[in-house]
């Protein structure tokens, strides 16, 4: 057990003592978010992009769009490959090297948050049916890590596409020139995580409830309160309620995340 | 989840295989398959044909991962490449890496790791066949082998899924179901306590449909929990062998 480990030990201790007596460490209040900065468009060179900040948790996400061919079971559909990288500068925890499982996890709910939601139009991105159909890359650079990946990549992911233009295609040619054809996204999906502490539920953790936390779930959501997709995490557990509640509070907050965009 | 819903999937009250709405796979389970294995289990779940076997607790390896409090759960969940239509690439892809991650959470919480500390259990799942639903077949199979091997549990883990075709909410979604249905929510419950340990959602659902599906993943669940202690009880319940 590293000195890292038995910091997070002591840590967690502290945190579970304050949420039994309905307190949070920066004294939010159990449904409150930390302050939310959008940045869209942060990185110019890319098709789309955008940099958000849940706390000081920093969360870079960058759209290429290539020609590829499309999967034979959608021979007229664009696709969309979420990657993440947790680059080592936004943790100590974090080292360089393939995705480990808590990043691959974090691209494939994200993914599937946008996915699910039917946000991007994959039958417009069609170029040649079986040939030659857009692929949008979506890659997830977390730069700072200080709770929340989902909610936060997930923001910055959507802000991304959303500002995402489309280049040229010529003569068999990607010509890496904005035209003003936007991406065809049609939704915005947006997710919160909660995490379980004793028999508390809170949204938006902070590290250090990341750390502490006994059970996570994440709701992702369209407008129109509909859910398009969940991941429960962490070895504890939720009661069927809590998770209807936790869903019941999801429509709330994500209609102020919604707003963002 | 194609999110179209114009492939009819339910005719006349019933399902594409003759199901009820609320009507399981067949499911059938047997404990104590394997030879080397510590604890081991056979699973068919419909045409879903799955192995799962337990190693431990043994020493750690690589020992950094050592746990002086506890026992460090790993788990891998594995689809050979045979085991559908088109030929899998073997080794771990991002669906499996995640698959496996929360499925050891969801162990975690019924293992009694704390008696184990510096050890480590091992589980693995081999999807020999692959018909929808795989996830719940492993961590189902998996429960009982970690059983079959002797290692304190507070209870098993039972995992089932409900999903929405045809705008209805229906137990355990076959493999056309998958493809062409509206949703799917796979869950894992604690049977004794009801707590749920695994629960993912694609698709779309509204907060009753969810709700609904919940509630009838966790009946689905029961069901196969007697499954569960049945495999277990035909292994070990004292019966004396005919010989």
């Amino acid at each position: 057990m590293s000195s890292e480990d038995i910091s997070w030990t002591v840590s967690s201790d502290y945190i579970h003592h304050l949420v039994k007596s309905g307190q949070r460490q920066d004294n939010r209040k159990m449904d409150e978010y930390r302050p939310i900065k959008l940045v869209p468009g942060y990185i110019p060179n890319a098709f789309g992009s955008a940099l958000c900040k849940i706390g000081n948790t920093q969360v870079v996400a960058g759209v290429s769009l290539v020609v590829g061919t499309p999967y034979p079971d959608s021979p007229a559909s664009g696709v969309l490959m979420t990657g993440c990288e947790l680059v080592p500068m936004a943790s100590p925890e974090f080292e360089s090297g393939p995705p480990r499982p808590p990043a691959v996890e974090l691209a494939r709910v994200v993914d599937r948050g946008i996915r699910e939601s039917h946000a991007i139009e994959f039958d417009k991105l069609c170029i040649e049916p079986k040939e030659a159909v857009w692929m949008v890359m979506l890659d997830l650079h977390v730069l700072d890590y200080d709770g929340n990946l989902f909610d936060t990549a997930t923001l910055a992911s959507t802000c991304a596409i959303l500002n995402t233009v489309m280049p040229k295609y010529e003569d068999g040619q990607v010509i890496r020139e904005k035209t003003k054809e936007k991406l065809p996204v049609v939704k915005s999906p947006v997710e919160c995580t909660f995490v379980k502490i004793g028999d508390k539920i809170m949204v938006d953790p902070s590290l250090e409830e990341d750390k502490a936390m006994d059970a996570r779930v994440t709701f992702a959501t369209t407008g129109g309160e509909v859910l398009c997709a969940a991941q429960k995490g962490g070895s504890g557990a939720f009661t069927r309620q809590e998770l209807v509640d936790t869903l019941d509070m999801t429509f709330v907050k994500s209609k102020e995340l919604r707003k963002l965009l | 989840m194609g999110g179209v819903s114009n492939v009819p999937l339910i005719k006349d009250g019933k399902r594409l295989d003759g199901r009820k709405p609320d009507e399981l796979r067949d499911v059938r389970i047997e404990a104590g398959v394997l030879e080397r294995a510590d604890g081991s289990a056979y699973l068919e779940w419909g045409s879903n044909k799955v192995l799962a076997a337990v190693y431990g607790p043994q020493e750690v390896l690589p020992k950094h991962l050592s746990d002086p409090t506890k026992a460090v759960l790993t788990y891998r969940y594995n689809m050979a490449p045979f085991s559908v239509d088109d030929r899998k690439r073997p080794g771990p892809d991002r669906r499996s890496v995640e698959i496996s991650k929360i499925s050891a959470e969801a162990l975690e919480k019924v293992v009694l790791l704390e008696q184990f500390p510096n050890t480590m259990i091992k589980v693995f799942v081999e999807v020999l066949q692959a018909e929808a639903g795989t996830r719940c077949a492993a961590l189902t199979a998996a429960s009982v082998a970690l059983a079959d091997a002797g290692i304190p549990m507070r209870d098993l883990v039972v995992a089932c899924a409900a999903g929405k075709i045809n705008d209805t909410v229906v137990l355990d979604l076959g493999k056309s179901e998958d493809n062409f249905g509206q949703a799917d929510v796979p869950i894992a419950i604690v049977p004794h306590t009801g707590e749920i340990v695994l629960m993912q959602m694609d698709g779309d659902l509204t907060r009753d449909e969810y709700t609904q599906a919940l509630d009838l993943a966790v009946k689905g669940s029961m069901q196969v929990y007697e499954l569960q202690k049945d495999a277990l009880k035909r292994r070990y319940g004292g019966v004396v062998d005919e010989q």
